[in-house]
């Protein structure tokens, strides 16, 4: 393979990334503090949407944004409503929420644009474009570096530095700060934050909350600056992919960068290449389809690397009386 | 002592929640500013008012009763399988395996052999969630909802490279032998001078489900294996104390749970398609869920719940084609159903148990 080829093929791998990347992190912060989350998937639907037709409603990307994060952040609030004030199940919430969000983007796209369940195109300010680091053109001469600097880490979305800055944002807010100790605690014994006189439920709703604005990030990136309009079902799964990135990362930021880059890689080969030729036998592009739901499997049986979840994930949390 | 009579937690609860999630469908209708009444009018009109309505609504009906079904056996061994999608999928690959390379003499035989592969893949297709599960304590909703993926992409792969015809462009098998097609309400019931269920897809296999959910019935609440079952939901604990071997209970509720499942390809891929489709689930797999859920994982409510949801699909149809509302509406429904049934249960359940005490109360 050539040394562009291969440069490109990162640097798509970073684009397919980045969405994974927010989502996953989205949801580390959500399952640490002990909030199963399978709605991912919608609460990135219901961002990809409203952003994508606020952006183009005003011309401004930024509006559309925040009307992004607010979409998810609100589905977040539903979430926590029914597993954290009503205790119900939280697997099932999910599914509604993923549900929900499937049906309404593709509504209200319709009753607003009329143009069949999509948002009309975005260009100039209503998209985020592409920045050029500083020296990108005139470096890209040089050999090896050039193109790496031109190609791969120049030239993307301002959102994939931000999904990129948000891995050690999330580690050093988790690892580091008395918020992440106390929302790891949450996670893993909800009695005991209880009983240290921290409301489990504050800890869980701002956890949620968190989850919601990364996951609306990570929408608006899929509408607005990974493509240019909204259309339906856009997330195609990205949702069920992350959260297979953060059981495959053990819930732990550095690793979720690991897991999505490899999954991202994936993406990028699936799309550059139909079948790909392994020693002489031929691996059909539906198994490099299915490789990232493969690999979590193996992981999740334990057989490489067990990966342990929080102890109190899925669990709603009843105070003692 | 229960907070609630029998009655008010199988019946009232159920109606209280429907009703909620039908409020809010209709405040979302009226945001895109159309009629909740006329839309309600409409789908009334197309999924009951005629006897090609009815039989759209039992033909979605019949899928419905065996992914909700399958989704009830697995929740009273308090096993969440939401893998229902895959396992139908798999469901339909062992339908036509059967249709297409055996040559039966006549349906009633073919509907045998294509009922049995179609259960024996979907239960295949839930064993290895099952054995992880139970064996290596891996979370089954996570690994099914993988299974789903992989079953995805494994039944592309077999349509594209091994099923699909020579020269065809659209990844699906061939069309079935004429043999192993199953007859259709209209071949039943029309008589000389009337056609009735005229080109509606309700089939044969709308009596199987309705077999299945009486055969679920008897193996729940009639069968040791059935106790066995909910007892390991029940309390997981108490039952390893009786005596209940939990890796077994686990591994069987699973493999009914996906027999079931697999089973729905019975009447779509056989019944309906009479051939082997790519997206031959036609998502049924998810609203087993919300059937099951809305059913209170018992028989008879999983077949009402199916009838509903078998509406509410055939109804949205029709509501897309005559008025301004899409489709999606139907999806919209579903989630709002899920919702208020499953994950907000204590939202209408707390109050009214807080009516009940009070009476109960006032008469003491």
């Amino acid at each position: 393979m050539e040394f562009l080829t291969i440069v490109q093929l990162l640097d798509s791998t970073l684009r397919s990334a980045t969405p994974l990347l927010l989502a996953c992190l989205a949801g580390l912060f959500s399952e640490r503090a002990g909030i199963f989350d399978i709605g991912l998937e919608g609460k990135m639907l219901a961002a990809a949407f409203l952003s994508a037709a606020v952006a183009f409603a005003t011309g401004s990307v930024w509006i559309g944004l925040l009307a992004g994060i607010g979409a998810s952040v609100a589905l977040s609030l539903l979430h926590g409503l029914a597993s954290i004030n009503f205790r119900g199940n939280q697997l099932i919430s999910g599914v509604a929420i993923n549900f929900l969000a499937a049906g309404a983007t593709v509504l209200f796209a319709q009753n607003w644009f009329r143009q069949g369940g999509r948002t009309p195109q975005l260009s100039g300010d209503a998209r985020f474009d592409p920045i050029s680091l500083p020296f990108a053109e005139t470096l890209q001469d040089v050999p090896i570096f050039g193109p790496i600097y031109h190609e791969l880490i120049s030239g993307h979305a301002i959102l994939v530095y931000v999904a990129l800055f948000m891995v050690p944002l999330t580690w050093w807010v988790l690892f580091r700060t008395r918020f992440g100790l106390r929302l790891r605690a949450v996670g893993e014994a909800p009695e005991a934050v209880d009983t240290a006189g921290i409301s489990v439920v504050h800890l869980r709703y701002a956890a949620v909350i968190i989850c919601g604005i990364l996951c609306g990030i990570a929408g608006a990136y899929l509408s607005t600056g990974l493509q240019a309009n909204f259309t339906k079902d856009m997330t195609a799964n990205r949702g069920f992919i992350a959260l297979a990135a953060l059981i495959f990362a053990k819930w732990r930021p550095w690793y979720a960068l690991g897991a999505c880059l490899l999954f991202g890689f994936l993406f990028a080969i699936e799309t550059r290449f139909q079948n790909i030729d392994l020693l002489g036998f031929t691996l059909p592009v539906q198994f490099v389809q299915a490789l990232p739901y493969i690999l979590t499997v193996v992981i999740l049986a334990g057989f490489v690397g067990r990966a342990i979840p929080p102890r109190a994930g899925g669990a709603p949390y009843i105070k003692e009386r | 002592m229960d907070k609630m009579p029998g009655w008010a937690d199988a019946v009232l609860v159920p109606l209280i929640s429907i009703l909620l999630a039908a409020l809010v469908s209709s405040l979302v209708i009226l945001a895109i500013g159309e009629s909740p009444i006329d839309a309600f009018g409409s789908m009334v009109e197309g999924a009951l008012a005629s006897s090609a309505g009815w039989g759209y609504t039992l033909y979605y009906a019949t899928n419905f009763m065996f992914t909700g079904l399958a989704v009830s056996v697995a929740f009273h061994a308090r096993l969440f399988n939401i893998g229902g999608e895959g396992q139908a999928m798999l469901g339909g690959l062992g339908v036509a395996l059967m249709c297409l390379f055996i040559p039966w003499p006549h349906w009633s035989l073919a509907v045998i052999g294509s009922g049995l592969a179609a259960a024996a893949f979907g239960a295949l297709w839930a064993l290895i969630p099952a054995y992880l599960q139970a064996k290596r304590g891996s979370h089954i909703v996570i690994t099914t909802i993988m299974f789903n993926f992989i079953a995805a992409s494994l039944l592309n792969y077999v349509l594209v490279n091994m099923l699909r015809p020579d020269g065809a462009m659209e990844p699906s098998s061939g069309v079935f032998p004429p043999a192993t097609q199953l007859p259709t309400f209209q071949d039943m019931f029309s008589t000389t001078d009337m056609v009735l269920f005229q080109r509606a897809p309700a089939n044969v296999s709308f009596f199987i489900a309705v077999a299945a959910c009486f055969v679920v019935w008897l193996l729940l609440w009639r069968t040791r294996l059935g106790y066995d079952i909910r007892s390991f939901g029940h309390n997981e604990r108490a039952a390893k104390y009786a005596g209940i071997n939990g890796v077994r209970i686990t591994i069987i509720a699973m493999l009914i749970s996906g027999a079931l499942a697999g089973m729905m390809a019975v009447n779509s891929t056989q019944g309906e398609a009479e051939r082997l489709l790519l997206n031959s689930s036609e998502g049924a797999g998810f609203i087993g869920i919300a059937v099951a859920l809305m059913g209170r994982n018992h028989p008879l409510g999983v077949f009402l719940a199916a009838l509903l949801f078998g509406f509410l699909y055939q109804g949205g149809a029709e509501v897309s084609f005559w008025t301004n509302i899409p489709v999606q509406i139907v999806i919209v429904m579903q989630a709002l159903v899920i919702l208020f049934t499953g994950a907000l249960d204590n939202m209408v359940r707390t109050p009214l148990e807080r009516v009940f005490l009070a009476f109960r109360r006032k008469e003491g």
